[in-house]
């Protein structure tokens, strides 16, 4: 097949901005897998080039901030504020869906403006109360701030997605006398199975993300988050010690991708839904 | 079906009460409280706006003598500047994306690569572009390097004049993601007949655009323009982690000011203002964006 001289033009601008767009992310890479020594001059000279993996196994064992304990730790926190969530804004976007009272298109407007705030909008207040319930260096504040904080968004795109499937199906069960919470278990969370998965993918990757509420939650150092430990890995005395700093990152950064090159379809229905289908 | 109603009408508060205790308790009542503390002095007594003009008139929020100038010119104006450079340059490389990719082979994955900024983490972002624009080991230092441009081959984050461009340009970078994607997704809405009736009469790429394309993406600009003036007036992690908001404040947000105040300097008030600020302005942007999900 011949391309139009339009069609080769369109190809070299396209390619050459995802050459320019990986770059960084090369960068950060090389930098990972190749001694100090040899990136000084930029890491894209290879007039020596030895990578090896050390850098990866420091920032991995760190004595003081071990990666390995941050990936642990945020996995621990990252489950639960996911599926907390994803039930209670399901039940609630179902609840906004199916149900009609007075006050609903309100309490609904309300809570999509909720969904625009910083998180910085609240968390000296959000602080005082950790302090009084002495969750501090407890990972059961991160979970039920994240929760409350992911709700919003949860209940706005699964109400969307509620509102599309046939309510006959519903009706139908009604009417054999099935309870509304059975209707919902039974059936309507069944078919929903693609719309949660976007949920859980979108959420999982905002609280594995997140730096900020850990940042103000978690001082304990053995019990630093991923994110967390970024701050302190690499950075010695009068330097920055590059690979390990690359390292650390490319660790941390893995997870979110590795369930972006996996779960794409569900992160890109997700990502629309929330904002341009409604 | 009349029992079937009954159940609902009986039953209803129990499938929103988890989500409203929870957003109560950890948003709603936070938000009150905030503009609450922001009257209030550090030993609890009404003070008025007093925080409020005492914070307007730090030059770390607000430094405008000598206007214009180089940076530091406050944390609000530096927000501004965020959105100014950042909210166009994004969101316009994301729909040029959005449109050459659609006849390209292999798209998918340039916009694979294209989302990565999306997915990464902003704290690690925020070390990616400390490290491409850092003098020699960047690639970006080392391009104007070999252009000759002496002040945009040093260090990017370490000097007033650049770091806070540094940062912009980086939130650029892991940002553009969003539009292209949102784009895409309404162009792919399109028909195809259209482009091949404007095809039969003869309109060239450009009125095709202007005609058809523009005219049917509209609706997305608000979101788009909604969402990115958000994520200037929230940028907290890669602040914190390329520059730290310096030096000399050269660099700082509102966000990572609000945090200072609060969490370094124990100004709980003080950071209130701030956070008061911050809501009042992303309420004031949230605006236009409700009532077109209101008007669906």
């Amino acid at each position: 097949m011949k391309l139009s001289k339009t069609a080769v033009i369109l190809h070299i601008i396209a390619w050459s901005v995802a050459v320019l767009w990986i770059l960084p992310f090369l960068g950060v890479f090389m930098a990972s897998i190749r001694p100090f020594s040899e990136i000084l001059r930029g890491w894209w000279t290879f007039d020596r080039f030895n990578p090896s993996p050390n850098s990866f196994i420091e920032a991995w064992n760190n004595p003081s901030f071990p990666l390995s304990r941050g990936v642990i730790n945020s996995f621990i926190v990252a489950v639960p504020s996911t599926i907390i969530p994803l039930f209670v804004g399901a039940l609630a976007g179902y609840g906004f869906a199916r149900f009609s009272f007075r006050i609903k298109s309100y309490l609904f407007l309300t809570i999509v403006l909720l969904m625009a705030l910083p998180q910085q909008s609240v968390v000296v207040p959000l602080f005082q109360i950790i302090v009084r319930l002495r969750l501090i260096d407890n990972y059961l504040s991160l979970v039920l701030v994240h929760s409350a904080w992911g709700l919003p968004w949860i209940i706005l795109f699964m109400r969307n997605f509620f509102s599309t499937l046939p309510i006959e199906v519903e009706e139908a069960a009604r009417v054999d006398g099935a309870s509304d919470f059975k209707i919902f278990y039974k059936i309507v969370l069944p078919m929903s199975l693609p719309a949660l998965a976007s949920v859980v993918v979108l959420q999982f990757m905002w609280v594995w993300n997140d730096f900020f509420l850990a940042k103000i939650f978690i001082y304990e150092e053995s019990m630093l988050l991923a994110t967390q430990r970024i701050e302190f890995v690499g950075r010695e005395q009068f330097r920055v010690n590059w690979g390990v700093l690359s390292a650390a990152s490319i660790i941390v950064m893995i997870v979110p991708i590795v369930i972006f090159v996996l779960l794409q379809k569900y992160y890109v229905k997700g990502m629309i839904g929330w904002t341009v289908k409604g | 079906m009349g029992m079937g109603k009954i159940t609902a009408r009986k039953n209803f508060p129990l499938f929103f009460s988890p989500a409203l205790i929870l957003i109560l308790f950890l948003v709603v009542y936070p938000i009150f409280q905030t503009l609450y503390l922001s009257f209030l002095s550090s030993s609890g007594e009404f003070v008025g706006l007093s925080n409020y003009s005492e914070i307007l008139s730090r030059k770390d929020i607000l430094n405008l003598e000598g206007f214009p100038k180089w940076p530091p010119l406050g944390a609000l104006i530096h927000n501004a500047i965020w959105i100014l450079i950042h909210l166009p340059l994004s969101m316009f490389s994301g729909l040029a994306l959005a449109i050459i990719l659609r006849d390209v082979k292999g798209s998918s994955i340039i916009k694979s690569i294209i989302f990565l900024g999306m997915v990464t983490p902003l704290i690690v972002g925020g070390i990616i572009l400390q490290y491409t624009f850092t003098e020699r080991f960047g690639i970006i230092t080392a391009f104007f390097d070999t252009l000759g441009f002496e002040e945009l081959s040093r260090t990017w984050t370490a000097y007033p004049n650049t770091a806070l461009f540094a940062l912009i340009f980086g939130s650029v970078w892991l940002w553009t993601g969003f539009s292209m994607i949102i784009y895409s997704a309404g162009l792919a809405t399109i028909p195809k007949e259209y482009y091949e009736a404007a095809k039969i009469d003869g309109a060239g790429p450009f009125k095709t655009f202007r005609r058809i394309t523009f005219p049917l993406l509209r609706p997305l600009n608000i979101v788009v323009i909604t969402m990115t003036v958000l994520y200037d007036l929230k940028i907290f992690d890669i602040v914190f982690m390329a520059t730290g908001g310096g030096p000399g404040k050269a660099s700082t947000v509102l966000a990572f000011e609000m945090w200072l105040q609060a969490f370094r300097y124990s100004n709980f008030n003080g950071a209130a203002v701030i956070a008061t600020l911050l809501t009042l302005l992303t309420s004031v942007v949230t605006i236009p964006l409700i009532r077109y999900m209101v008007r669906r």
